[in-house]
């Protein structure tokens, strides 16, 4: 079975994570870039099932800027077996509708019986591109999977959607996209490190992939702004009036 | 006027979720509400009164006897016939895991342009649609626009306070026929676990959230003490999460759950960047931590150093003294 795993890199969740309020983009400069932790989540669900099942295939893929490529080379240390990096200087500012339409040329180009997606990004929190995926490759989407059970024909896996837990399968090919509880990633190891090294690495640019030719950015950011930072509030120690001082300021606020 | 849907989640009872109100108003600040809603045949008509009360000037019934049996597939047949029908210039539907599968398969097949989780919406001078995001947790504000006809949009849940004035909808009733090859299949719905009688976190009006401060799992009943006296929902910084006080839905955070209550109250937590992200959006909030320096009291309106189990039975006996 060849799997293939969407990786993002994102700012790291740990650093303060800024915008450039003049283009509305990523201030890149502004700290750390990591494989974002559920991305790696969704690699570890298909490792997994590469070390139960010999003979199957792991890639993942990116789009991104050339340092995305970090990304890749932490999920090859990881187990993954080649990756996938689509990086063009036209891709810069894309939205999701775009990000999906490039991704899902690459998948194409590829091959795949699965494609495994984290469910929504630590950046952008939109959560829609797994799903936009499946819709340009006509795949079912099996959504914010909790738990993960894959056979070679068919996928199956707890989605604990809003309105209540369902049981949801399909057979493959499908996309499906997990939660953080779906997988804990595994560390790289110093044979994983090594070996990597010599992992392939495959940069497409835009000319490189068959990309549906209506494929645009349609969302353009207006202006960007950014909110003043909180300012701390009353601030006491406690003398044993604080829980009733605490109180009437809830009550105040009719938050009682 | 042009018509903007919204689509409308049931549970697998066919009760309306409680996002209907918030989506209907957000559609009609954009255009004339059009309240689409896929249903097993003959089950949506009990439905119009209620999407009416809500500001629906039109209910558009998909039926289908796949509702319920195929995920995602119903929803995203019911929004493509109803735009077929009647041209709407956007679509707006809850930032929920189902329904943003359906927007955003509906996006790619229209097309479209997709504003995704945004916190409110408006039309600038010219009518263009502008969806206003929150970003980083808060520390922005990204106000965007689509270029393309239509303008699907993602609604964060309870972001969106305003109500829209009821309405007497009129009704169109379609037969739907779903792609089965494309969706998956729901296979069993799972009863719902013992009911807390707590809220969600997501959505929730307060949220009480304990730390690695709580010290270890018995200890954490505090949380949910205080919880219960006020109300609201129960979370955790990431830090109590990996020390097993609590299970991992409950994290709140940038990697986590990001919540936007009316008030939020942080017991012995720190405050890293990482859990500020996912709360300072909150209205008020509320920290007890007995470290002085801890990075929460910078963000807390109110602010007590001082040990939580001390002052947390305090505040929950004074909380019920003031209920009396």
């Amino acid at each position: 079975m060849k799997i293939i795993v969407l990786i993002k890199q994102v700012p790291d969740t740990e650093e303060e994570r800024k915008l450039d309020t003049s283009t509305g983009l990523l201030d890149r400069e502004a700290g750390d870039r990591i494989a974002d932790e559920i991305t790696e989540r969704a690699l570890e669900v298909a490792l997994r099932h590469k070390d139960g099942n010999k003979g199957s295939e792991v890639v993942v893929l990116t789009m991104g800027p050339l340092p995305a490529k970090e990304a890749l080379r932490k999920a090859l240390s990881m187990g993954a077996d080649s990756a996938v990096h689509v990086v063009d200087e036209r891709l810069e500012g894309a939205d999701m509708a775009l990000t999906a339409a490039v991704l899902a040329a690459a998948a194409k180009r590829t091959g795949f019986d699965l494609i495994i997606a984290g469910n929504e990004s630590t950046d952008g929190r939109g959560g829609v591109v797994p799903a936009m995926v499946a819709e340009h490759l006509g795949l079912p989407l099996l959504p914010s999977l909790n738990s993960v059970e894959i056979t070679e024909v068919s996928v199956r896996g707890e989605a604990a959607l809003d309105i209540g837990s369902l049981t949801v399968s399909a057979e493959l090919p499908a996309l499906m996209s997990v939660t953080e509880w779906a997988a804990e990633a595994r560390f790289p190891n110093f044979k994983g490190i090594i070996s990597a090294k010599r992992k392939h690495v495959e940069t497409l640019s835009l000319a490189d992939i068959d990309l549906d030719s209506a494929a645009t950015t349609t969302t353009p950011v207006l202006t960007t702004s950014q909110r003043p930072a909180r300012t701390a509030g009353k601030k006491i120690v406690d003398d044993g009036t604080a829980a009733q001082e605490l109180a009437e300021f809830l009550a105040d606020r009719n938050l009682l | 006027m042009t018509n903007v849907l919204a689509l409308i989640e049931t549970s697998s009872t066919g009760v309306i979720a409680n996002t209907a109100p918030a989506l209907i108003a957000a559609a009609a600040k954009l255009g004339t509400p059009v309240a689409v809603v896929a249903t097993q045949p003959g089950a949506g008509d009990s439905l119009v009164e209620q999407l009416g009360m809500l500001g629906a000037q039109q209910v558009y019934i998909a039926e289908s006897t796949q509702v319920g049996s195929l995920l995602v597939g119903p929803q995203l047949g019911a929004l493509i016939s109803a735009t077929q029908a009647l041209e709407p210039s956007a679509v707006v539907v809850a930032n929920s895991i189902e329904s943003r599968a359906a927007a955003g398969m509906f996006a790619a097949r229209t097309r479209s342009g997709l504003l995704a989780d945004v916190v409110d919406v408006k039309t600038d001078d010219g009518g263009a649609i502008i969806g206003v995001h929150s970003v980083f947790g808060g520390a922005y504000t990204v106000e965007a626009t689509v270029s393309s006809a239509i303008a699907v949009i993602t609604l964060r849940q309870g972001a969106l306070d305003e109500r829209a004035v009821e309405a007497t909808p009129s009704v169109t009733t379609v037969s739907l026929d779903v792609e089965s090859r494309t969706s998956a299949k729901i296979e069993r719905v799972h009863a719902a676990g013992p009911d807390s009688g707590r809220p969600g976190l997501r959505g929730a009006v307060t949220v009480v959230s304990g730390g690695r401060g709580l010290g270890s799992k018995e200890n954490f009943v505090l949380v949910e003490q205080l919880a219960d006296a006020l109300g609201g929902a129960v979370g955790a910084s990431r830090a109590a999460v990996d020390a097993g006080y609590i299970e991992q839905g409950s994290q709140v955070g940038q990697t986590g759950i990001t919540v936007s209550p009316q008030l939020y109250v942080a017991l012995g937590i720190s405050g890293a960047i990482q859990h500020r992200a996912g709360m300072q959006t909150a209205k008020t909030i509320v920290a007890i931590n007995k470290d002085e320096d801890a990075p929460i009291f910078d963000v807390a309106d109110f602010g007590i150093v001082g040990d939580v189990f001390t002052v947390v039975p305090q505040l929950i006996a004074a909380i019920g003294t003031r209920s009396n």
